[in-house]
């Protein structure tokens, strides 16, 4: 490296593809896993839960205080006392963002299921839908913008949380903030920043397009009042 | 269970250390720098987001500003956020630390003020209105007490934020409880990272419920009964 460090391209084009674990794609990969098996655990636990606190009522003040709590845990404390049962693995991040994922979701579901006016339903069981044909093909269908409304918040800040893993070890692109910090070169947190920032919005996107596709009424009946 | 006893071994240690208690590094030292940076940033983002949030719900302008820091602020990783500002900056004050920690801080208020104002019964700024109150007066009188508890929860949710933030900045020298946890995963000394971790969450905990407590004194009792919880 004789004429100074290298530029921002330079520096990406070098570290792309090293065949290393913290060459930039690996990092990426590690980033894709610990964000979207979160956000996928998150849904698959919230969508029942959420279906238990509608359907029994009591269930739903304790559980969402509970969430309440968990939501506000700061998440490298956490990482830390989890390290203790999990390891260094990418468990020690994955599980308490899925967690997080759970404090939005079971609101965002209960919600949701909540929103389902009452002559719909009561529509529904006179044409003889059976109640898990009612759940699946009526109230969660109404229920699904709000639901969506939650993952995308979910999607968005589990990809931007899991670069605090990188205090750790396992913060996928976040180790290239640790890497900058520790040999002080501006181009790898730039880099980490904008990928980041870029996933999230493409994850965004495409929940966004989720929504158009599953929801397709919402569309059509703006169109009609308009 | 053997994590368990470790665990408690490592509290046990931390807790019982003398050293602790005593000096610029002690627990009670700690504790109010920790204190201390995440008020600092918690205020300037009131200062910064209630009154903008207060003006865009009010006037109904720049409503994109909410939609976009909303958004940018949750997809921005905050460890990477830090690291830029104390490299572009030095590290030669608690500054460029303190900037990520506002910046990060200011969205869930503003949008919260913003839904809160905007959230209100059309009917009731109408009312307000009629009877002949101005702008001003409708917003300070009607409108804020109104909106108060989705200010709060705002204000709740960026303490949130800004309690784990701080914790996160210790990484990059600023002190608080985040030095325990930093310095002891550092140093391979597992006390200092367990009890460190304990102690930010019950910091944390306490600024919960002292949140939930404001919200108790502060918001009118009419408005908080009909108050449909996020």
């Amino acid at each position: 490296m004789g004429d100074g460090p290298p530029s921002i391209w330079e520096w990406i084009g070098r570290n792309w593809d090293t065949g290393r674990v913290d060459s930039i794609k690996s990092l990426l990969t590690d980033h894709l896993t610990m964000s979207f098996v979160p956000i996928l655990l998150a849904l698959l636990v919230a969508l029942p839960l959420g279906l238990a606190c509608v359907r029994w009522r009591w269930l739903y003040q304790p559980t969402s205080g509970l969430m309440n709590v968990v939501y506000a845990l700061p998440s490298l404390p956490v990482f830390m006392l989890l390290i203790s049962v999990t390891g260094l693995s990418q468990a020690t991040v994955i599980i308490p963002l899925t967690f997080y994922g759970m404090a939005v979701l079971i609101p965002a579901v209960v919600d949701g299921l909540n929103s389902v006016p009452d002559h719909v339903r009561q529509s529904a069981v006179a044409m003889g839908f059976t109640p898990l044909r009612r759940l699946l093909l009526v109230e969660l269908p109404i229920a699904a913008p709000v639901v969506l409304a939650g993952l995308r918040v979910v999607a968005v800040s589990s990809i931007s949380l899991v670069s605090v893993g990188a205090l750790i070890g396992q913060g996928g692109l976040g180790g290239l903030f640790t890497r900058a910090y520790q040999n002080p070169f501006l181009p790898p947190v730039i880099v980490g920043i904008v990928l980041i920032v870029a996933l999230a919005l493409i994850a965004d996107g495409l929940l966004v397009l989720a929504q158009r596709l599953l929801t397709p009424w919402v569309r059509a009946r703006k169109g009609a009042a308009a | 269970m053997n994590w368990l006893l470790s665990f408690f071994g490592w509290l046990g240690e931390f807790f019982g250390d003398a050293d602790n208690w005593t000096g610029s590094g002690g627990i009670p030292a700690r504790l109010l720098e920790h204190l201390q940076f995440s008020a600092l940033a918690l205020v300037l983002a009131m200062l910064i987001a209630v009154p903008l949030g207060l003006l865009i719900g009010h006037t109904g302008r720049g409503e994109v500003i909410v939609v976009v820091s909303a958004n940018l602020a949750r997809a921005l990783p905050t460890l990477g956020l830090l690291v830029m500002f104390v490299l572009l900056l030095g590290a030669s004050s608690i500054w460029p630390v303190i900037i990520p920690l506002v910046l990060l801080s200011v969205p869930p208020i503003l949008v919260n003020t913003f839904e809160g104002i905007r959230g209100v019964d059309p009917e009731l700024r109408d009312a307000a209105y009629g009877m002949g109150l101005r702008g001003g007066q409708v917003l300070g009188r009607v409108l804020v007490p109104v909106a108060l508890p989705l200010i709060l929860l705002g204000c709740r949710l960026s303490a949130i934020q800004v309690v784990a933030t701080t914790t996160v900045a210790a990484y990059t020298g600023l002190g608080g409880l985040g030095r325990y946890v930093i310095d002891g995963y550092a140093t391979k000394d597992y006390a200092s990272v367990v009890g460190g971790s304990v102690l930010i969450v019950l910091f944390a905990l306490v600024v919960q419920v002292l949140f939930a407590l404001l919200q108790r004194v502060t918001v009118s009792p009419g408005v908080s009964r009909r108050l449909k919880v996020r």
